[in-house]
């Protein structure tokens, strides 16, 4: 808790979490708004404020989870640390979303 | 649990508790405007609620409006109606709504009499009401007694992993202890929409649910605009959202974990006991919370990212966020400051245990920012133009 985390992610079993602050690319953690303790990660680009990291690989056509929901699925294969936004996710609801 | 402060409140002729005591001048329509603010002015400690509205209207619209007006006098923080309307037929039909829940209420008609004697008339009365209200003593109330509703605004990435999880902590408790809140935004739930369809107590709820969810798509593609298409917007994705269900899940996060035990119109009061409610309403800030308020909501918790000032005249509204900017830049906005979350400073429960605790102070009598800055934002909602 000393130091703050690169990352917040809501629930356990979440297969992204959200950057608190610009992140570059190296080691960074990752704490839990509910559950587990912060975890490390290596994280393999710069991300954004505001913008999201993969805490686990996730194959092409899975389900990407925030707030222990279904948010999106993967558009292609993410792998742990890579940053993830429109150009490897997409809607799971709606053809015509733009992401 | 937060630490349990005892909890005050005022308990009206019908059961429900509020925690303010308005005497309100309730002007029916746009014309008699001028004589209820008159009358506010003459008996000062009276709020007068003028709004734009209230002639020519017709059908569900006109429903909406006397149900908005007629709810906002129910509401249980408020002791005592004066309304005035320009002719007796709707300012009647008002007093006569009002009056079931057992308050005193009395109506002025303006045709025939001129504005300078009905403001005589209605100051007479409105003295007398807010000397009768000025008596009515704060009394030991309970948690589940308290209406709560949650909306949230000006929305950032801050919203979905601060403020609103820290709302939905408030929200728990508040259905824990037998208490009932209500959620609205029907257009913000878009790509979020099937979650709360899931969590529907039973089918009948869904049905009306998903109702009223799918009548609110018809009416945006009847407009010809294409919502699902622009979303999430450009600005959205350069902040971080990536999908529409991602940015729902803001929104959503918000409602906490309770089954949905109810789907309601815009301004309908609960009437199947305790629990968590959806309303239909907009999602602009002072239309939602006015709707809230007539359906019987006495406290409303106010997530914000970027900064919203929002008040209502009759609701209190407590504003919360986890955008330290936000905090800093327009603390006399802010009633709670949950910025510490993003820092791993305190926890989620420990964020529930702080708003909590500015909820019961609030509840006792403690002024939120929006009523010590005088916002007072009472916005009616139109379905449709006049006739």
């Amino acid at each position: 808790m000393n130091q703050p985390p690169g990352f917040l992610a809501h629930y356990e079993g979440d297969s992204v979490a959200v950057a608190v602050g610009d992140v570059a690319a190296g080691p960074a953690q990752c704490g839990y708004l509910r559950g587990p303790d912060a975890v490390d990660l290596e994280v393999l680009q710069d991300i954004p404020l505001g913008h999201k990291v993969a805490l686990v690989d996730i194959k092409k056509g899975e389900d990407v989870r925030e707030y222990g929901a279904r948010t999106a699925v993967a558009s292609a294969d993410i792998r742990k640390g890579e940053y993830v936004h429109v150009h490897n996710v997409r809607s799971a609801r709606w053809q015509n979303s733009t992401a | 649990m937060a630490e349990q402060h005892g909890l005050t409140g005022y308990r009206r002729e019908n059961g429900t508790v509020g925690i303010r005591n308005h005497t309100v001048i309730l002007p029916v329509d746009d014309l008699s405007n001028a004589a209820a603010e008159a009358v506010a002015q003459v008996v000062p400690g009276t709020l007068a609620l003028p709004h734009a509205y209230g002639r020519l209207q017709f059908g569900e619209d006109l429903e909406l409006f006397f149900r908005t007006l007629i709810g906002t006098g129910r509401n249980p923080n408020v002791g005592s109606v004066v309304v005035i309307g320009i002719e007796p037929n709707w300012t009647n039909r008002i007093v006569e709504g009002i009056a079931k829940t057992g308050k005193p209420v009395e109506g002025l008609a303006i045709e025939g009499v001129g504005d300078l004697r009905t403001i005589e008339r209605a100051s007479r009365i409105a003295q007398r009401f807010l000397q009768a209200d000025s008596e009515r003593a704060r009394e030991r109330v309970e948690r589940g007694e308290i209406m709560m509703s949650i909306k949230c605004g000006e929305s950032d990435t801050t919203s979905g992993l601060g403020s609103c999880p820290t709302t939905a902590e408030a929200v728990d408790r508040w259905v824990d202890a037998g208490g009932t809140v209500l959620f609205g935004e029907t257009s913000e739930l878009t790509g979020g929409e099937h979650l709360i369809a899931d969590r529907c107590v039973n089918d009948e709820v869904r049905g009306r649910f998903q109702g009223i969810y799918d009548d609110y798509l018809a009416m945006i593609e009847r407009t010809g605009a294409n919502l699902l298409g622009s979303q999430p917007t450009q600005g959205n994705i350069a902040g971080g959202l990536s999908t529409i269900e991602e940015k729902a899940m803001g929104n959503v996060a918000k409602t906490g974990s309770k089954p949905v035990v109810g789907a309601l119109g815009p301004a309908e009061e609960p009437e199947s006991g305790p629990g968590l409610y959806f309303m239909d309403s907009s999602s602009a800030a002072a239309e939602c919370i006015t709707l809230m308020a007539a359906g019987g909501a006495a406290i409303h918790l106010f997530p914000t990212g970027q900064g919203n000032v929002i008040g209502n005249p009759i609701e209190p509204v407590i504003k919360l966020t986890a955008n330290p900017s936000t905090a800093a830049n327009m603390g006399e906005h802010m009633d709670y400051d949950c910025s510490g979350l993003l820092r791993r400073e305190i926890t989620l429960p420990q964020a529930g245990d702080g708003l909590m605790d500015v909820i019961d102070r609030t509840v006792n009598g403690r002024l939120t920012c929006a009523e010590s800055l005088g916002h007072r934002e009472f916005v009616l909602t139109r379905l449709y133009q006049s006739a």
